[in-house]
């Protein structure tokens, strides 16, 4: 029976609260973490949260009747207990999948973190996570390349990955930049990595940067007989500047190029993801901004969703905090974004904060990298936490080396080398990783000396965002 | 601090070419290769062989030794072919892969005789 147009305020709750809901396999699901203003009901905020993250507004208007507000509108359908926390609850709200355009993470997000997150009746509000139903996730291109085939382009097996990222971050010319490079790759590096700041500035524009580079990279890999890449940052003002210099790094024969993919923007990262599919060059992606995002255990987009959304974007590559060095995040925690990254399936485990199953389907993983304030000392536990499909990046631990960065460089190598031998052997790397790391420095000097050099220096401040389920 | 050192590494020494995994350490013992081909069975993976000149190590492909050992958990009669390959090829790297046919790819690679660097 057609219903009649009545002007006025309702409660949200009146349409937007469904407790006996039944999710669909093609619903998308968000799960909010929501504090309420003063004397909200939890019911009514939650209702809230999910229409104005779909089609309501805050009053009845006539054209709601013009379409099947059924059918579109998203629904919370279930409120929990924060563990440990009184002011916040979590909503779960479910979302039919016609809101979304295909392959867009960009109307995505600007449905789920719009203007809800502005809204009055709402203290403050954190995403939490979000289920991608398997029918979208085919829609996105996901990883231009993905693990396997890096690993194959790059022949690396049955080990990390190991970076560093040149430095000072700014200031250095072109020519001065690309010694850096050569030496820590002639070292035993596999990648080198632009800062992420390192655009097109007057001290080193793109092209010189990228033409050294480019020398650096062919020469090493002539005197080690292994491949090597750097992450040449193509990062640019506007999306038309920055596919010129991905051109220009695949004339140069370049194997990896570099994108921000939150400064940048999604829409500009996922069309450079497809670009890198269609023209054999893998993509390194950094994460600056993120922190201003997902830090706050309150309000913002919490990194596993954010991880989410690049993965569909696209990226081969992406920053994942390495547990044990100078950046924030706590070990479950980044376990299960590390999950996200690199798993087809991932399953519901509030021990490491994930809140739904995800189903990858046929969409290739990337390789998380640690990277922040990390050295030889923390190899044991970096093999440990991340195993073999990572890249381990080491900035400060590579160039402060006494004897310069191949010396670095070839402290890490025989570092990772050495605990991944250990590990395959059996052994437990994270306690005996003194012992491990003491026996292979005997045929290393570098390592000997890198040892030395940074015996003291620990990271430990508690975490700020921690999962829930650890608060107080 | 002890003084700065010289890394020793140039296009004119073949010494300086490496092979990827494990080429940072010592070559490695009996025991040490018997662990890493145990490491292979215990994690279910096919063991394979390849060999090559040194100085042609770069390509990605070298010569098979006979077809990877699929399905194959006896430790000795992996280790008796890595033997054999070495044995007809001295002079050449030989390669021991653990084939992950899950993940389509190689779980390890390594190399487990060194030719002489030339």
């Amino acid at each position: 029976m057609a219903k009649t147009y009545r002007a006025g305020v309702k409660e949200y709750r009146e349409t937007y609260w469904e407790p006996h809901y039944q999710v669909k396999d093609t619903d998308l699901l968000a799960c909010f973490k929501v504090v309420p203003q003063a004397g909200v009901p939890r019911e009514e905020a939650a209702a809230a949260v999910a229409a104005e993250s779909s089609t309501g507004t805050w009053t009845t208007v006539w054209t709601d009747l013009l379409t099947d507000l059924e059918y579109y509108k998203g629904r919370a359908y279930r409120i929990e207990d924060v563990p440990g926390d009184d002011t916040a609850f979590y909503a779960f709200i479910a979302y039919p999948i016609d809101l979304f355009e295909e392959g867009s993470v960009v109307n995505v997000l600007t449905s789920l973190v719009g203007n809800v997150f502005g809204f009055k009746a709402i203290r403050s509000l954190r995403l939490e996570d979000v289920r991608f139903p398997i029918a979208y996730v085919m829609t996105c291109g996901g990883p231009p390349h993905g693990i396997q085939v890096e690993r194959d382009k790059m022949n690396k097996y049955g080990r990390a990955m190991l970076g560093c990222t040149i430095k000072p971050k700014l200031g250095l010319s072109a020519k001065n930049y690309g010694r850096a490079v050569y030496e820590c790759l002639r070292g035993g590096l596999d990648f080198t990595k632009d800062d992420e700041n390192v655009n097109s500035q007057p001290f080193m524009r793109w092209r010189d940067r990228f033409s050294f580079v480019a020398e650096a990279i062919r020469k090493a890999e002539a005197e080690t007989g292994e491949r090597k890449g750097h992450y040449l940052n193509v990062t640019a003002p506007t999306p038309e500047e920055m596919y010129k210099r991905a051109e220009f790094a695949k004339e140069l024969g370049m194997p990896i190029i570099m994108h921000d993919f939150l400064t940048a923007g999604f829409c500009a990262n996922t069309g450079l993801a497809n670009w890198c599919r269609n023209n054999g060059m893998l993509l390194h992606i950094h994460r600056a901004m993120h922190a201003v995002v997902d830090r706050n255990p309150y309000h913002g987009i919490h990194f596993r969703v954010l991880t989410k959304c690049l993965r569909l974007s696209g990226g081969d590559h992406m920053h994942s905090g390495t547990v044990v060095g100078k950046l924030e995040g706590d070990r479950q925690s980044t376990l299960g974004w590390i999950s996200l990254m690199r798993e087809r399936y991932v399953k519901e485990d509030r021990s490491r904060g994930i809140f739904f199953d995800q189903d990858w389907g046929s969409m290739p993983g990337l390789l998380p990298v640690a990277s922040g304030g990390i050295h030889v000392w923390h190899m044991p536990a970096l093999v440990a936490i991340f195993g073999d499909d990572a890249v381990f990046q080491f900035g400060g631990g590579t160039l402060g080396h006494p004897w310069g960065n191949a010396a670095g460089a070839a402290a890490n190598r025989v570092a990772l080398e050495a605990c991944t031998q250990a590990r395959n052997e059996g052994r437990d790397v994270e306690r005996e990783g003194k012992d491990i790391l003491t026996a292979a420095a005997k045929h290393s000097p570098e390592l000997k000396t890198a040892m030395e050099t940074w015996k003291e220096i620990k990271f430990e401040f508690d975490v700020v965002d921690k999962l829930d389920v650890a608060h107080r | 601090m002890s003084a700065v050192e010289d890394y020793k590494s140039s296009l004119s020494d073949p010494a300086s070419r490496k092979f990827e995994t494990f080429s940072y350490l010592p070559e490695l013992t009996a025991e040490q290769i018997r662990a890493q081909v145990a490491y292979i069975v215990s994690k279910g993976w096919n063991p394979g062989i390849e060999h090559i000149e040194p100085e042609n190590a770069f390509s990605h492909y070298w010569y098979m030794w006979k077809l990877p050992m699929f399905g194959e958990t006896d430790i000795d009669r992996i280790l008796a072919e890595i033997e054999a390959c070495h044995r007809a090829h001295p002079n050449n790297h030989v390669r021991l892969i653990g084939y992950d046919n899950y993940k389509q790819s190689q779980g390890a690679s390594m190399v487990v005789f060194r030719g002489p660097a030339k």
